[in-house]
């Protein structure tokens, strides 16, 4: 149980919709969402498919405690070849779309070719069908969720979609869910574009049962306890969001501003999430309206807010002077640091327009930052960006390129190719912050070491989610490591990278590893499903996983020369702050870093760590 | 004494917890479609809203039943269903003017929040205090505080 050991098999050229059991031998290896659904998508495609053609595939997984009363049991992924990175991909989200599919009775679904027409699929529990989408195919995310509940007359109903950023092939678009919770990363959304798949909307009435009911009750309240008492999770995420690390990474000396030249941002108090809680004075109120939860969640970090109604972006577009999902920490660093603009209310505009047309703003934020740093240059001008002026810190340039790459339109169109190819076109690859493609998030690696090796390894490309070992190297959890010294840090790495590979395959949120050990995780995977769920057993599953996706990766063409940092971050010396003078040792950390792990020196798992995960 | 479910919109998160936890105790399942309480997301305005029965004292349901189904609670007061009685008419759900009294097409019953015999599931799961189960005489006794504070400040700092 708590599996519903059904999944859907979604056959987008045919048309067709079948059910089929859960691979239960698989679910036992790799437990859920992440995990499962990367063996289910190695298993049936090619690695060197290209992602946009239907031979790719694209799944949509929950895990055995998406649905349950487990704290954060909300989580769902995307998982496919990435179309930013030709590397494999999985996006998480949150929101309540994932748990409403469970309810409906179904662990994941499967979409694979490519539909003549656009269309979306409609799931009322076991009913599920393909519709015909031309009414909502160029529209908006929040168009479409609005017209899909409308239509259905079911307020009830969840639904996940892409925006025009999808359909029109902006490299890093996201599959949007409950209007502002994205699957955002590595361009899952142009993926799902490419296979002319509009939405998915989800009506679940049949419920998730466990395997033991009394002892799972028991160890989700310890968990919830566990969060209620901790400082990070109990207080510091619902007052501030993510956002209350913004002033503490600045401080760190860990900021990346301006393409990475810089590594502390003078505007970072404007854009923390202190500021977001100071009432204006148009109307005397905060950008924080609340602080809003997913699905299940006990510790609620999101960000509700509103714009200043007199602000430039807003004003007579009454659309955006309600409240949505606000700024987040990667965002408003993406969005500000990354590109020198320090207006909150400008950088929760482009948030909401990121939300609305379901694109990543890490990306675009740090991809319109190479965009400035060219323009600084003198090698981008006003006539490649048709008028628009990339001086640093404009937030004008700022919010007009995400209304244009949302509708993939003008210089927005290159905005939307991802920092990756838009340097490549114009002669310096060397200024794309990115790895495998994907643009680097909110933490410099120079001052914090870890972290670059953490960016260099990640299966998807540069992420903080595969191995936050900022919680630290910064924060001291669980303990204390210098964020200075690379010493220590490939062991430190693999560690986090496994925990998180099974905590992102079970249907709860990483937030919480914060407060909770796998000692706290395992007591509630054991009562939810079947058979022995122990520690070593989960941290064994997330070692597997690790393994497989950097066999697809191999497998696609990836080597371990695809294992660095730019130039920039190997060279350059941080300027300012406690981290002056440092550069990332990625050098130092990798080859103990292969070696711990049991693959070669060039990066490739040995035949004796395959056979001993199973692989 | 007679308690009462107080329900503190500012608090809530929207988490659902509530909702979770009603299903589970209830149903045996975590399926908020079946919930007696419900949270609602005004979402452009920012505000969540739980919101189940009141337990009427003259219930409109009760009196609407044809069929005598629908009863008190020594214990608690809550207007409790029989299954075993109710026909699934929904005279009931059209009798009571909130809304919370729901038909359940699994079972063919009608389901109503029966504050779980006197320990509401819902109350417990919430992580925020949103929802707390208190002194039915005194469910005003929170917000009267809030406004005993603002109100007696400045006269005892002019005193």
């Amino acid at each position: 149980m708590s599996w519903a050991k059904r999944i859907l098999r979604v056959n987008l050229s045919e048309g067709t919709c079948q059910e089929e059991p859960l691979n239960m031998d698989w679910a036992n290896q790799y437990l859920g969402q992440r995990g499962l659904a990367t063996k289910y998508l190695a298993s049936e495609i090619d690695p060197k498919v290209d992602p946009l053609s239907p031979d790719n595939k694209l799944i949509i997984a929950t895990g055995p405690l998406t649905g349950t009363a487990a704290s954060t049991g909300g989580r769902w992924s995307v998982i496919t070849k990435g179309a930013l990175t030709g590397a494999i991909a999985c996006s998480n989200s949150g929101g309540f779309f994932g748990a409403e599919l469970k309810f409906a009775g179904w662990d994941m679904v499967i979409f694979e070719g490519k539909a003549p027409n656009p269309v979306y699929l409609l799931i009322q529990d076991d009913v599920a069908k393909l519709v015909d989408a031309s009414d909502y195919w160029g529209r908006t995310v929040w168009e479409t969720e609005k017209g899909l509940k409308a239509e259905y007359q079911d307020p009830q109903m969840r639904v996940a979609s892409i925006g025009q950023s999808g359909e029109n092939g902006v490299k890093f678009a996201c599959v949007v869910n409950d209007l502002h919770r994205a699957a955002g990363r590595s361009g899952v959304g142009t993926v799902m574009g490419s296979k002319n798949l509009k939405a998915v909307a989800v009506r679940g009435t049949k419920g998730v049962k466990v395997d033991n009911p009394e002892a799972f009750l028991a160890a989700a309240a310890d968990g919830k306890a566990v969060l209620a008492e901790n400082a990070v999770t109990g207080e510091g995420l619902p007052a501030l969001g993510t956002q209350v690390l913004m002033n503490v990474i600045n401080e760190t000396g860990a900021l990346p501003t301006h393409n990475h030249k810089d590594v502390q941002f003078d505007g970072a108090s404007d854009i923390s999430g202190e500021a977001m809680t100071v009432p204006r004075r148009s109307d005397g109120k905060p950008n924080l309206t609340r602080n809003g939860a997913c699905f299940g969640c006990t510790i609620g970090c999101g960000r509700i807010s509103t714009i200043d109604p007199e602000h430039y972006t807003v004003k007579d577009r009454e659309q955006y002077q309600k409240a949505s999902g606000g700024l987040e920490y990667e965002a408003a660093w993406a969005l500000g640091a990354a590109t020198g603009v320090s207006d909150l209310d400008a950088l929760t505009f482009a948030n909401f327009i990121c939300n609305e047309q379901g694109f990543d703003p890490i990306s675009f934020g740090t991809t319109v930052g190479a965009a400035m740093e060219l323009f600084e240059m003198g090698v981008l001008t006003t006539k490649e960006t048709d008028g628009i002026d990339l001086t640093w810190g404009n937030a004008e340039a700022l919010t007009t390129l995400a209304e244009l790459t949302g509708r993939g339109e003008g210089f927005g169109a290159e905005i939307g190719l991802g920092s990756k190819l838009l340097t490549e076109k114009y002669g310096h690859p060397d200024l794309s912050m990115s790895v495998k493609g994907q643009e680097f998030p909110a933490y410099d690696s120079r001052g914090i070491q870890g972290m670059g090796l953490t960016y260099a390894t990640s299966n998807r490309g540069a992420c903080h989610l595969r191995s936050y070992t900022v919680a630290s190297e910064i924060l001291g959890i669980p303990e204390k490591t210098d964020p200075l010294s690379s010493d220590g840090k490939a062991g430190l790495v693999i560690a986090f990278q496994d925990a998180t590979g099974a905590v992102d395959s079970a249907g709860i949120c990483v937030f919480t590893t914060f407060a909770w050990s796998m000692d706290n995780i395992a007591p509630q995977i054991d009562a939810a499903c079947e058979g022995d769920w122990t520690v070593e057993r989960l941290l064994e599953v997330g070692e597997r996983i690790w393994n497989l996706e950097r066999k697809f990766n191999i497998d696609a063409g990836f080597t371990g020369k695809d294992d660095t940092l730019p130039k920039r971050l190997l060279k350059e010396a941080a300027k300012t702050g406690p981290a002056e003078g440092k550069v990332n040792e990625l050098g130092k950390m990798l080859p103990e870093y292969y070696s711990l792990r049991g693959w070669t020196d060039d990066g490739v798992p040995t035949n004796e760590t395959l056979d001993r995960l199973v692989l | 004494m007679e308690k009462a479910l107080v329900l503190d919109a500012g608090k809530c998160t929207g988490c659902e917890q509530c909702e979770v936890a009603c299903s589970m105790i209830n149903e045996g399942a975590s399926n908020p479609a079946k919930s007696r309480i419900k949270v609602f997301n005004f979402h452009d305005e920012g505000r969540f809203v739980p919101y189940t029965c009141t337990q009427c004292d003259d219930a409109w349901c009760m009196q609407a039943c044809p069929v005598d189904a629908i009863s008190v609670s020594s214990d608690t007061g809550a207007k409790m269903v029989s299954d075993a009685l109710c026909v699934g008419c929904k005279v009931c759900t059209i009798a009571c003017p909130f809304g919370t009294v729901n038909y359940n097409p699994a079972s063919g019953k009608v389901i109503k929040c029966d504050l779980c015999g006197g320990d509401p599931a819902c109350a417990k799961a919430c992580p925020t205090g949103a929802i707390t189960y208190t002194d039915a005489g005194a469910t005003g006794l929170a917000k009267m505080e809030a406004w005993a504070a603002k109100t007696d400040a400045g006269q005892q700092a002019n005193a």
